[in-house]
């Protein structure tokens, strides 16, 4: 159970997002859920490939006949860093026209289908 | 912004690209890579658009495309190269031609002239993930308006 | 209403503690072979010290070619919603 803290914490950040998600309104704020949720995961996908007393995958001035950790996980982390900012990105853009047009970010608001 | 800010901005954000332009360029040896220091590089474009102002930099929007458009044609055409072979295979590595050089085995200082096409490849998506953020970054600033505080 | 969906959120959190609480050990991947071809092989083929960008680029480069495609359509995307600007 104690060694298992890291996965525990990336299980707290997606618990926040999840609550952030649920218990706001604000457009922007629901961004940032979504932002801490991504979060979570990432560094759950980081944390499932950490071997013990692992240096990272890089040989340039590696100790020698060091074990290394996996690097398939960091590659995907990588690609899913990228995803998640263009998702980002075009949330923001959307809350931006939203408020443009509406004058509100409350999605409440916002959810008929009117004008 | 205030000249506090400005002169700041003006001394850091050199630095900021040099040091994108370096995270990019030792990509196959150290930590980091096109993404990582595209979004290094990006920083600094933000860096600048909102100390000087966002409708400044009106005039980098087509400059930017173009670098997006270079970069995700150079970074397919590099896949291109081995498809003697499969795509996205490495036929420069160990050749002795273009970033050919062998790699000493085990760890060791690291040859800028090695990996084959993974140098060429980080240039690609660096200059591609520099023009994206920078323009996407710029499209929201200017979207919102000029507020020159 | 409120009192179900605070429920339901204490459930699901619950939920991932315990699966996070009971998986396998941290530090002790299992199924690690493919990695450890790629961190003692990726000298030699792809000829970069950074196994990670040899990942990314050499054995799975067509997965980064959907990762920049998804980066293209975003920023197209984002143009697209704010044209007003473009003009």
């Amino acid at each position: 159970m104690i060694g298992n803290l890291p996965f525990v914490v990336c299980m707290i950040l997606v618990g926040l997002g999840l609550w952030t998600l649920l218990s706001r309104r604000n457009l922007i704020k629901l961004a940032i859920g979504i932002t801490l949720i991504e979060s979570g995961v990432n560094l759950f996908l980081v944390a499932l490939g950490y071997v013990e007393r692992g240096v990272a995958p890089i040989y340039t001035y590696a100790p020698p006949r060091a074990k290394m950790v996996l690097p398939t996980p960091q590659a995907l982390t990588l690609t899913s860093i990228v995803i998640g900012l263009a998702t980002t990105a075009l949330m923001l853009a959307f809350a931006v026209v939203i408020y443009r047009h509406r004058g509100t970010l409350d999605a409440r608001k916002i959810r008929e289908l009117r004008g | 912004m205030t000249v506090v800010v400005r002169t700041v901005a003006r001394i850091i954000a050199p630095m900021i690209l040099a040091f994108g332009g370096y995270v990019i360029m030792h990509g196959h040896l150290t930590p980091g890579g096109g993404f990582q220091g595209g979004a290094v590089a990006a920083s600094a474009l933000a860096l600048l658009a909102i100390s000087f102002g966002f409708g400044r930099w009106k005039g980098i929007k087509a400059p930017l495309s173009f670098l997006e458009d270079l970069g995700a044609l150079a970074f397919v055409a590099l896949g291109f190269l081995g498809i003697g072979y499969t795509f996205f295979r490495n036929v420069l590595a160990a050749s002795g031609g273009l970033f050919g050089a062998p790699v000493p085995p085990g760890p060791n200082p690291g040859l800028l002239e090695t990996g084959g096409t993974l140098p060429l490849m980080n240039w690609a998506v660096g200059l591609k993930v520099i023009a994206g953020l920078g323009s996407v970054v710029l499209l929201l600033g200017l979207f919102g308006g000029e507020d020159d505080r | 209403m409120k009192w179900v969906r605070v429920g339901a959120l204490l459930l699901v959190v619950g939920l991932l503690f315990g699966a996070a609480a009971w998986m396998r050990p941290f530090g002790r991947p299992s199924l690690a072979e493919m990695d450890a071809y790629f961190i003692q092989k990726a000298q030699a083929e792809a000829g970069a010290n950074n196994v990670v960008t040899s990942v990314v680029f050499d054995y799975r480069g067509f997965d980064t070619l959907g990762e920049a495609t998804v980066l293209f359509c975003a920023v197209v995307g984002v143009a697209l919603v704010l044209r007003r600007v473009l003009r």
